[in-house]
């Protein structure tokens, strides 16, 4: 099982984070893993995204085209990778900010209210973890647990007591998800 | 740990200066490495051992800061003047790139030369899975004095003085030289060339790359391969010395070959000259950062081989 995943949104939003700790969570499952983001010299405000790769098998290219998930969280990013979900793929996005919704029919498409929910649980920095908790719902590609094992490898000591904090937004991200 | 020094130094120029009396370890990206192609010249000549890491960015001049492979000439050819040659090793994942820095020290102080890591941009950036070697301690003073008898590092009344330079006025002598730096690189050649053939036994085409276009090509090959058209894939290690002969064999019975880079035809040189041209050898390439996606290099082999 090979799981191609983009996530791409403003940079600040937490985009490059999302994907490491994505990627962390499928490494300590024993999994293939890769991380490859592209952004322009700047730090925030720019366009952000990350390619990240969970497979059972050897990882060939880390550079791709086309996706099984693509998340994105801002109105120029849906614009550009609606077309570059595999047909009967998912495409997830965050609803603040979008004015133009996607058309495609082949694929599943999941808008979710991860910016309500972040202001909701009265912390804007919960983001990444709510739309990461709404795509392990979907796409269960790694467990809660090895997210909260990757959470205590990447974060330094010091920020491990927001670890139950990220645990809550990603069963509220989990959450939004109505099926 | 005591026994690891960083020193940062104010250019590349100062770095390299430095360096050729520390056999040790710098890093840059390509306009960096311009910068130190002199240093370059006085190592080799010097007989000093170092590891020099390019991860390549694309120029020319200041460019871009993405991914590049537009100083393989520089590299291979020869960027700094005179005759010498550094063994260049091209990582095409994070374990390589971490592999690499012993195995480059290795060749560095077993021939007295330079190598180096030709990395890109892509490679500098990626995460993945790595198994990171153990690390080795520090040499002691006497240990370099007994290991390297060439090292400057102060001789005890054990033996004469050590002079480590590149000048020699003589000519005789500096032709002298010159010989014995030919001879090193011929038993490099002889003995440390390296690539990674992959499904090439039966195939009818062959692309040829190496770094972050070989791990693209990889994923080519599978979808080609998923369409019933046979593709290998041959991936120098060493790019110097280039791995011409298992290259010529792994070619032997293919219809064509398409050498993928991220520059406008530098590596597509040494794949002509290894197979002497003996079948259509096709160059694809991608500048200014721009990466090639696998199934826009699977329309390219298409185009400009199977369906020409």
């Amino acid at each position: 099982m090979i799981n191609e995943i983009v996530i791409a949104g403003f940079g600040g939003q937490g985009v490059l984070s999302m994907g490491k700790i994505l990627a962390y969570s499928g490494l300590m499952e024993d999994k293939e893993v890769c991380w490859l983001p592209s952004y322009g010299p700047e730090q925030r405000g720019g366009t952000a995204n990350v390619t990240v790769i969970v497979s059972d098998e050897r990882i060939s290219s880390p550079v791709l085209n086309t996706y099984d998930v693509v998340v994105v969280l801002n109105q120029q990013s849906l614009d550009k990778f609606e077309s570059k979900v595999k047909p009967g793929g998912i495409l997830m996005y965050d609803t603040y900010g979008i004015h133009k919704k996607p058309t495609r029919t082949d694929i599943k498409i999941y808008p979710i209210d991860a910016t309500e929910k972040s202001i909701e649980m009265k912390n804007s920095k919960t983001f990444n973890m709510i739309v990461l908790g709404s795509m392990l719902k979907v796409r269960p590609m790694v467990t809660i647990e090895s997210v909260l094992k990757a959470l205590k490898k990447t974060l330094p000591e010091r920020h491990w007591h927001l670890i139950p904090l990220n645990e809550e937004a990603l069963k509220e991200g989990g959450n939004l998800i109505k099926e | 740990m005591n026994d690891k020094v960083t020193l940062m130094k104010g250019n590349e120029a100062l770095a390299m200066a430095m360096i050729r009396y520390g056999a040790v370890c710098t890093s840059t990206s390509s306009p960096g490495f311009s910068l130190m192609q002199e240093g370059v010249s006085y190592l080799a000549a010097s007989e000093v051992p170092a590891l020099l890491i390019n991860v390549q960015r694309g120029g020319p001049g200041l460019g871009t800061i993405h991914a590049s492979q537009a100083d393989y000439f520089q590299a291979c050819k020869g960027g700094g003047h005179g005759d010498y040659h550094m063994i260049v090793l091209a990582p095409s994942s994070v374990q390589e790139m971490a592999d690499m820095v012993a195995l480059g020290f290795d060749l560095a102080f077993k021939y007295r030369c330079v190598s180096m890591i030709l990395a890109d941009g892509t490679i500098g950036q990626l995460m993945e899975k790595v198994v990171l070697p153990e690390q080795r301690p520090r040499r002691t003073d006497d240990e370099i004095r007994q290991q390297c008898p060439w090292a400057v590092n102060g001789r005890k009344g054990m033996r004469p003085s050590n002079v480590v330079t590149s000048l020699e006025l003589d000519d005789d002598k500096m032709e002298e030289n010159n010989w014995r730096f030919q001879a090193c690189y011929r038993e490099i050649e002889k003995n440390e060339t390296r690539c990674e053939l992959i499904d090439t036994e039966d195939c009818d085409y062959l692309i040829t790359a190496f770094g972050t276009t070989a791990r693209v090509a990889m994923k080519t090959m599978e979808l080609a391969r998923a369409e019933g058209i046979k593709v290998g894939m041959f991936r120098p290690i060493t790019l110097w010395p280039f791995p011409e002969k298992q290259l010529r064999e792994a070619a032997k019975n293919v219809k064509g070959i398409l050498c993928v880079e991220l520059n406008a035809g530098q590596m597509v040189e040494d794949v002509k000259l290894a197979v002497e041209c003996k079948m259509p050898v096709e160059h694809y390439g991608r500048f200014g950062g721009n990466v090639p996606t696998p199934d826009e290099l699977l329309n390219v082999l298409k185009e400009k081989l199977i369906n020409k």
